[in-house]
């Protein structure tokens, strides 16, 4: 299934505190965290952004903390997926583990703010309908489809371990 | 094969023989951790799933830390739906406030991580345990979730890069101007996916609570995690406290690393990262005399005996200068309890510093010391992006609790030398 947007531009280590300043931590409501999704960095971000809408950052997106609450207000404000030349690790690791779609390529510089892009998660190809370009991201390793495919890692965790019929260790 | 001490932990812990860089690999886990940010999350993840109980209750630690005393109702209600699941699955390792403090340097202090562990923390600084010899990684509330049902987690084994320093420490520095030192030279996503391993005669030489602080600010480099290997002085430390066996570990002589920086300790002087990010550092000599208006000692990086024993001894009898604040807060309950039995908080009471039950408060702009617009700050916390201690044009400079403690008594970024000098006098 093919993703459709309008890009937004940042540059080098978006982190995590602009993208939910921990001033908002005090809950784990999504629809509240990304009210504020990236008000640090672009205040009008949670107002102006548009369902679909596709984040692009440069170099070590989503560097910082291991806050959960970072993807949770990106999902929650509409966005459908992330283009960077490079991702923190624990963000790629939250990203995944959500069902938020990465793409890792260095042509992330080609993009421009407000650029119409088309993006396939399962190959990782972009489209930039504007420019007419096309650029090839990084596809994810296998393990990482099966959990996004899953719906995210709970329930991949939970199918493997046969919940609601009782858990414990691995057999 | 020839191996690295990441490589044999993990190995270990999958029941391999080998492990390789890029593999990807299911560990059991010796422990997890989760905070009053992350861990309610990963509790309604946990509920939401159908879990009945976790997989073994004394693996999974919860801390209140970050808005503890709660700062608001919010905050509150997350303590809340924490301390409920910990009462209801009776956890033997919950800590509140009064009796727990900042969750990385509490573990250790507990002996809840021990040489050759797998720790997996919901906080990115979780690769602070490493200073033990131990795999300490950062991640999210919803790998906690699942490894609270499975106790075990995937991981792609890291390459490794070796941090080599030889010589001997210079004057007035200590293991945060080293970390400092070498993240402004691979920059902030310079170990993004890799391990970092400190080595050389420097480390060895320094004691357990420093090499904490080298390991904690791994993240700050994009490192999965930051390793001394346990040696005697490790051992020292882990006996009397240990809550489970340990296994000692070390890299192979000819193990294969991504790269190797060998640097001369004794030639790294005092450091400061400047605003606005971890990795803009400069010697101290270059920042010296900005004028600040905050000061806060505390954090996971630097909030132990050893960092508040430093201070003290450059602010004895000194005061905090006129229009400036000084904050200090101990790491935690008992950091706090031994510094009072030492006299160090009757020194930074008589200077004049505010001082506080264990919190990570001013650390993350959460609450007890939030920056207002255009504020200078002098922190020896570990992370300076915009917005991190309150407004986001406020600045904020990294440094070691020494340089921290004579810019409170100067009210500008100040040598400490200059200080003591006077207090030694
Ligand atoms: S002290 Fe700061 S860096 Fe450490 S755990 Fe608390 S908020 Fe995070």
């Amino acid at each position: 299934m093919n993703l459709y947007g309008k890009a937004w531009k940042f540059g080098d280590n978006v982190d995590t505190d602009q993208i939910i300043p921990a001033r908002y931590l005090v809950t784990s409501d999504p629809e509240e965290l990304g009210k504020h999704c990236l008000e640090d960095a672009e205040p009008e971000f949670a107002k102006k952004v548009r369902i679909g809408d596709v984040l692009v950052g440069l170099r070590n997106f989503g560097c910082g903390s291991s806050r959960e609450h970072a993807p949770i207000s990106i999902k929650a404000v509409g966005v459908s997926a992330v283009i960077a030349k490079s991702f923190a690790r624990i963000f790629y690791r939250n990203s995944i583990n959500l069902g938020l779609p990465l793409f890792e390529t260095d042509a992330a510089e080609r993009i421009e703010q407000g650029d119409d892009l088309e993006l396939n998660p399962a190959t990782g190809e972009i489209k930039n309908l504007t420019k007419g370009e096309r650029y090839q991201a990084q596809p994810l390793p296998e393990f990482a489809r099966e959990i996004m495919a899953a719906g995210g890692l709970m329930k991949y965790v939970a199918k493997k371990k046969g919940l609601g019929r009782g858990v414990g260790r691995g057999a | 094969m020839p191996m690295t001490i990441t490589e044999k932990i993990l190995a270990a812990h999958a029941d391999k023989g080998e492990v390789r860089p890029g593999e990807l690999i299911t560990c059991r886990l010796d422990m997890l951790m989760g905070n009053d940010i992350t861990a309610p999350i990963a509790i309604k993840e946990f509920e939401k799933a159908g879990a009945a109980s976790v997989f073994e209750p004394d693996r999974l630690a919860i801390v209140l830390s970050h808005f503890v005393p709660a700062k608001d109702i919010k905050s509150a209600d997350q303590c809340r739906i924490a301390r409920d699941f910990a009462k209801k699955h009776r956890l033997k390792y919950f800590f509140d406030e009064g009796r727990g403090g900042i969750e990385h340097i509490l573990l250790p202090q507990e002996g809840l991580v021990v040489p050759g562990d797998i720790v997996l923390g919901a906080d990115s600084h979780s690769c602070t345990y490493g200073g033990l010899g131990c795999f300490g990684t950062g991640v999210g509330s919803t790998d906690l979730a699942a490894a609270m049902i499975t106790g075990e987690t995937w991981f792609k084994v890291p390459e490794s890069m070796k941090f080599h320093f030889y010589g001997r420490l210079a004057p007035w520095s200590s293991a945060k101007d080293l970390i400092l030192y070498a993240i402004g030279q691979i920059g902030v996503d310079g170990a993004t996916y890799r391990a970092m391993e400190f080595t050389g005669e420097v480390v060895e030489r320094l004691p357990v609570d420093q090499r904490l602080t080298l390991c904690n600010m791994a993240i700050e480099a994009g490192g999965k995690s930051g390793i001394v290997a346990a040696d005697e002085i490790t051992l020292e430390y882990v006996k009397p406290r240990a809550k489970r066996p340990w296994a000692l570990y070390k890299s192979d002589p000819d193990a294969a690393y991504h790269s190797v920086y060998e640097w001369d300790a004794g030639k790294i002087g005092l450091q400061v990262a400047c605003p606005y990010s971890p990795d803009n550092v400069k010697p101290l000599e270059e920042v010296v005399g900005i004028e600040v208006d905050q000061v806060f000692i505390g954090s996971c990086t630097n909030a132990r005996m050893e960092d508040l024993r430093i201070a003290a001894r450059i602010m004895r009898g000194k005061k905090v200068a006129p229009y400036v604040r000084c904050i200090v807060i101990p790491a935690t309950h008992q950091v706090f309890q031994e510094a009072l039995k030492e006299g160090l908080i009757e020194v930074f009471s008589e200077a004049g510093c505010a001082i506080s039950e264990a919190t990570c408060g001013p650390c993350l702009g959460g609450y007890n010391g939030v920056l207002g617009a255009e504020e200078v700050c002098l922190s020896t916390s570990n992370r300076n992006f915009p917005g991190r201690m309150g407004h986001p044009k406020a600045k904020v400079y990294l440094a070691s609790p020494a340089v921290a403690a004579a810019t409170a008594v100067t009210g500008k970024i100040t040598h400490p030398e200059e200080v003591a000098r006077e207090t030694e006098a």
